[in-house]
């Protein structure tokens, strides 16, 4: 039976209508094009009266195929296929042609635009006569979740799922959630205690019957598809049973060996071999650093041993591996802060009291290393000046494009605790004050109530060259001020550098083991920006807080929620259905060439090898196309974007210049040959 | 069409998630562009298969474009490297087919990118419009001597089976 | 008439290998001779075209037509085979893709006359004579088939019933076709009598997963004996070339290149060897691919379309003027 093609040609009020002759394309089309018997043009076609409008017909036309000339089909492709639906069509033989975005939008001339407006609308029908009814495929989804990282996002995120009465995994590198804000002393812009208010959901974390925490482990490999992922996590030897430890911390009183705690204490204050990263840490069992300890260096000391009180030590423990199954992945694994060192005219490293904005937070915090004093490097100087330089490695196209977001706000924080607990001037050197959400322009005008100076400049350059009377012993900062046109060196006791926030090192190598993908500068990439900010392109994997680009706290924790109600709706439907624009591969086709076997990054191809052919795992596939475009021996066939469709497509937009030279011979058949 | 000016067509291949909705975006903000290029969706320029850029030259097209993500930014994490490297095979062979290296072009394009597409397409439309029609068909079509050679050909037949046998 | 088969073979632009190919089934030619009344056969019979003109349309039961389109006499051939065969087997690369003819159109027809008329050491042409298609002689005009500036294939010439691979078929592909022909178990009209996959499934190496990082030519290394050509960076064409040959070429550590033409459902083979050897190079640099793409493969032609450039979307290199049919008329009738 031949096919029936239904033309629906949209004005979009004057949007198409203004620049495209519709009435002529939709004429042209129902003359012209071979196997269309409605065309039609309309006012609004995505209008309820539109869809209409292709629901009746294709009860009362006996359509069999719909093309509409609209608008992209990202707006309105799901209505359409809706509209098919709705009365009895299969939905993938609706084809758009993006008559709005692509031809009367961006075109000048009329009669160009409409004439590109009959070629779209004969490469859709020629394509639509070749589409193949598809149906989506429905998998259960296990109401297990896996959160990865502890942090205020993580945290946010498990607490969520659990509560709503849902099992959830939460693994954490380090040896105790809590991420970076339980480093931090206070928080914009109420100034909040940091722990006071982290550290009740992490023991909440900690004591949740739903909640499994699986500290100081990380995620070995990732397998299976949404609503079905198989997760094996490597639990790293603490050298401590965690079954018998109280918590008592006596091991730690007892350890000899002092080291510098370059991780939570940013590298000014220690910690011991044997280690909590800080008091409330959860969960509380301490960990053996074996870089450090005498024992694991000499084969002698076991302080830890000797004086625990429930023998927990176990120098013989190794890492142990766990498999679980879960149905939705949560990557929440944060940030990382830029190494200051990289940009050596601000002398960090070089000039002692220059602080990252790390260490100042750790300076300040009441557990820090100097009990919440804000001294210099020497342990005993109260500063009497402190300069904090913005956007270092930040909004530089030399480092970081983007803008860090949380700097501004922290160092308006760190303004006020010096200005509050030293009573020392503070400079603030900006490129822009972004004080953008809810209280927090007020926080800034505060703080310049409260007498904080503030430049507008790149700082050029920290020294402790003195050049005038009154700069010796300080460090000087150079910098222009471009409010008012003019070099100016202000001497202070105290440096403190905003550092970018950048993405996790491994981002790249962590996003391929969970099939999802960075940008370019290393963040996790959303389904969308604006519309789908937790999603990723990999069903069932949803990212939270600082991985997919600098945050603060609430909108950590917004994501985390957000992330945790995408999931949750999901284990309430019980089932999600997949997408059935997938490739598969023709094993009578397949000599087994393993040709696509390295190709797809979400590990949907296997070769079977008993059968000498390669498979693919359609709940795995993205439907790409990347191993079918590959395939030597076109083994491979990828629905709703087929070779032949494609073909179409090509022959249908190029209808003007097609002039019968495709695969026919280019002479006629012979007349009669004279005998 | 009123002038003489070569009005070229050009094919492109856009994928999904970045250079599609890079055209959409042009189209969004109004960025003019000419209307020479007729672009195919396809999920991934990960999918463009060489064949699909023969066959649009093979049907008279004057060039064809592939956009994609850019390096790195793939939606499907790394397919866009299969792509660059298909591109360089393809060009590398229809270099060797004595096709000019205007007339297909490798463009990446972020979702973020209507302007920078818009004016790729402009310039590839420039170029192709100044090396002229390609009409790659008229290659392999012979000129209208082959009838007239086979003609010959049966009289000739003819006149050689006057002799009696 | 009597109750056998008729039976036609013919051969155009061809080596003649094909034909020999037919001899290769042995002694089955007898069982073939029983079935087939054989009309015309130039290579081993002596016969006339005006025999076969004066035959009735569709009177031949099976045309063998080896060969590639390549001048007016051998369009005409094709055009009255057809006319006078139920059934018309492009038999051989030749006819099915252009095979080696079809790599004159790599090149030009004035070229080609250049250097076979002018420019080989061997050519004595003081007076720089050109074959004419048409000269007067006293007893009259005599007539040369018209050269063409495209080898076209037999199915861009005519309507082809099958396609029947191979440079050459395979002695036991051709008996599987014979016999398939004679109990009437023969495909759909249009395919290819053959295998469906490639000659990876008969290719008794090892293989794993692929990652290139330099194409090697055949005299650069010996490869190991027992794995995948491919693995080792010879550009092996089993992956895209139809089965059908028993993988002769790489059993021995040769690299296949491709005359058993492209898998089933495939129109242009080179376009399937480009994307699958670009697919698994081993880099993500722009630069690193592009010398391993110009040094690994300096004839790209010559390696991915060694048997198909005819057939091929593109099917032959652009002419030096650019598409002008005036300057091809001229050409053409210079020769």
């Amino acid at each position: 039976m031949a096919e029936r093609v239904g033309v629906y040609i949209c004005h979009c009020g004057s949007n198409i209508a203004g620049k495209v002759d519709v009435e002529n394309v939709s004429q042209w089309a129902g003359e012209e094009l071979d196997n269309v018997v409605v065309s039609r043009d309309y006012e609004f076609m995505c209008s309820s009266l539109g869809q209409e409008l292709i629901e009746e017909d294709i009860k009362n036309e006996g359509l069999t195929r719909v093309v509409v000339g609209a608008c992209s089909p990202h707006l309105h492709e799901k209505t359409f296929r809706k509209a098919c639906s709705n009365a009895g069509l299969n939905p993938y033989l609706c084809q758009m042609a993006s008559l709005r975005e692509q031809v009367s939008w961006v075109t000048e001339d009329e009669t160009l635009a409409t004439a590109k407006s009959k070629a779209m609308i004969s490469g859709a029908v020629k394509r639509v006569l070749l589409h193949e009814e598809l149906e989506p495929t429905e998998v259960p989804v296990n109401p297990h979740s896996l959160v990865v990282g502890g942090g205020i996002a993580g945290i946010q995120t498990a607490l969520e799922l659990a509560n709503s009465g849902n099992p959830v995994f939460l693994v954490e590198r380090e040896p105790s959630i809590g991420g970076h804000m339980a480093q931090f002393d206070k928080t914009f812009p109420t100034l909040d205690c940091s722990a006071c208010i982290l550290t009740p959901n992490m023991s909440d974390v900690s004591s949740h019957p739903n909640i499994t925490l699986l500290a100081y482990s990380e995620v070995e490999d990732v397998s299976g598809f949404i609503g079905n992922f198989h997760v094996r996590i490597r639990k790293k030897a603490r050298y401590v049973i965690e079954e018998d430890c109280t918590g008592c911390g006596i091991c730690i009183e007892k350890c000899p060996k002092k080291v510098l705690d370059n991780v939570f204490e940013a590298g000014i204050g220690y910690r011991k071999s044997i280690y909590r990263p800080f008091p409330q840490a959860v969960p509380k069992y301490p960990v053996i650093d074996t870089e450090s300890c005498i024992y694991f260096d000499r084969g002698t000391c076991k302080a830890c041993e000797k004086f625990c009180p429930t023998n927990a030590i176990d120098f013989e423990q190794k890492d142990t591996y766990i498999d679980i199954d879960v149905g939705n992945i949560i990557l929440a694994t944060g940030y990382d802060t830029f190494d200051s060192r990289k940009i050596p005219q601000y002398g960090y490293g070089r000039l002692a009291n220059v602080f990252t904005s790390l260490e100042f937070e750790r300076l300040c915090n009441a557990s820090g290393p100097t009990d919440g004093k804000i001294l210099l490097r020497d342990g005993v100087t109260t500063p009497k000046s402190v300069a904090i330089i913005h956007c270092v490695g930040s909004r530089d196209t030399r480092f970081n494009a983007h803008c860090s977001a949380v700097c501004c706000m922290s160092a308006l924080k760190f303004g006020h605790l010096v200005i509050e607990k030293t009573g020392a001037e503070v400079h603030s050197f900006y490129t822009d004050m972004r004080p953008t959400f809810k209280d927090y322009e007020e926080f800034y005008h505060r703080l310049l109530e409260e007498g904080m100076h503030f430049t507008r400049g790149r700082v050029a350059e920290v020294t402790d060259a003195a050049r005038q009377p009154g700069e010796e012993g300080k460090l000087i900062i150079q910098v222009e001020d471009t409010l008012i046109g003019r070099q100016r060196r202000i001497p202070v006791d105290m440096v403190i550098l905003m550092t970018a926030l950048e993405p996790k090192p491994d981002a790249r190598e962590v996003g391929l083991k969970f099939g999802i993908s960075c940008s370019m500068a290393g963040w996790f990439t959303e389904r969308h920006p604006k519309l789908d900010p937790v999603a990723t392109m990999t069903d069932g994997i949803f990212i939270a807080g600082a991985c997919q680009g600098p945050k603060d706290i609430p909108a950590s924790v917004s994501q985390g929620a957000a992330a945790a109600a995408r999931v949750l709706g999901m284990i309430m439907k019980g089932a999600v259905e997949i997408e059935p624009v997938v490739a598969t591969i023709h094993e009578e086709r397949c000599s087994g060439c393993r040709i696509c076997n390295t190709l797809c990054p979400f590990n949907a191809i296997d070769y079977v090898e008993d059968k000498m052919v390669s498979v693919i795992n359609q709940a795995l596939c993205k439907g790409c196309g990347t191993c079918v475009a590959a395939c030597p021996a076109q083994a491979i066939s990828g629905a709703h974007y087929s070779n032949d469709q494609i073909f179409a497509e090509i022959e249908g937009l190029l209808f003007d210049v097609v002039q019968g030279n495709g695969s026919k011979p280019v002479v006629e058949e012979p007349e009669a040959v004279p005998a | 069409m009123a002038d003489e000016r070569f009005e070229p067509k050009i094919i492109a291949f856009l994928c999904n998630w970045c250079s599609y909705r890079a055209a959409d975006l042009a189209g969004t903000a109004r960025i003019k562009y000419e209307p020479n290029i007729r672009m195919l969706r396809v999920m991934c320029s990960g999918r463009v298969d060489p064949s699909f850029v023969l066959k649009a030259f093979a049907l008279g097209a004057d060039g064809v474009m592939i956009a994609g993500c850019h390096p790195g930014e793939c939606h499907y994490l790394e397919q866009n490297y299969k792509t660059m490297r298909r591109f360089s095979m393809l060009k590398h062979t229809l270099k060797a087919m004595g096709m000019e290296d205007d007339r297909v072009r490798l463009q990446w394009a972020s979702a973020a990118e209507g302007v920078l597409l818009a004016g790729a397409i402009n310039e590839m439309i420039e170029q192709v419009r100044a090396l002229g029609p390609l009409d790659w068909p008229k290659n392999w079509s012979e000129n209208g001597k082959i009838d007239e050679a086979i003609e010959q050909l049966v009289e000739e037949h003819a006149e050689a089976m006057e002799v009696p046998v | 008439m009597s109750e056998k088969g008729v039976l036609a073979l013919y051969w155009a632009a061809s080596c003649g290998g094909c034909e020999i190919a037919v001899l290769g089934i042995n002694e089955k030619i007898l069982d073939v001779a029983a079935a087939f009344d054989i009309v015309f056969w130039p290579c081993v019979l002596d016969g006339k075209v005006r025999d076969i003109e004066k035959m009735d349309d569709k009177s031949i039961d099976l045309c063998f037509f080896n060969g590639a389109i390549r001048t007016s006499e051998q369009e005409y051939m094709a055009r009255l085979m057809r006319q006078k065969s139920k059934v018309l087997v492009a038999f051989g690369s030749c006819a099915q893709e252009g095979c080696i003819p079809g790599l004159a159109n790599a090149t030009t027809k004035e070229a080609i006359f250049q250097t076979s008329y002018h420019d080989t050491p061997s050519t004595v042409n003081p007076d720089g004579i050109r074959p004419q298609t048409e000269t007067e002689v006293a007893e009259g005009t005599l007539y040369l088939p018209f050269f063409y500036e495209t080898v076209k294939t037999l199915g861009q010439t005519v309507d082809v019933d099958y396609y029947l691979p191979g440079c050459p078929p395979e002695p036991e592909r051709i008996w599987d076709a014979i016999v398939a022909i004679l109990e009437n178990k023969l495909p759909a009209p249009g395919s290819v009598i053959g295998a469906e996959t490639t000659v990876c499934d008969e290719c008794p190496r090892t293989r794993d997963e692929k990652k290139i990082k330099e194409f090697k030519r055949t005299w650069e290394i010996i490869p190991d004996s027992d794995i995948c050509l491919l693995e080792q960076g010879l550009v092996c064409c089993g992956i895209a070339t139809r089965a059908g040959c028993g993988a002769l070429c790489p059993t021995v550590g040769s690299p296949c290149i491709g005359c058993y033409g492209p898998n089933e459902g495939v129109d242009d083979f080179g376009a399937r060897m480009m994307t699958a050897l670009a697919s698994v190079i081993d880099s993500d640099d722009p630069e690193e691919i592009d010398r391993i793409i110009h040094e690994g493969i300096p004839d790209p032609i010559g390696t991915f379309y060694r048997f198909s450039l005819a057939h091929s979307e593109l099917r032959r290199i652009a002419l030096p003027a650019n598409g002008g049919s005036d300057a091809k008329l001229e050409t053409a009738e210079s020769a």
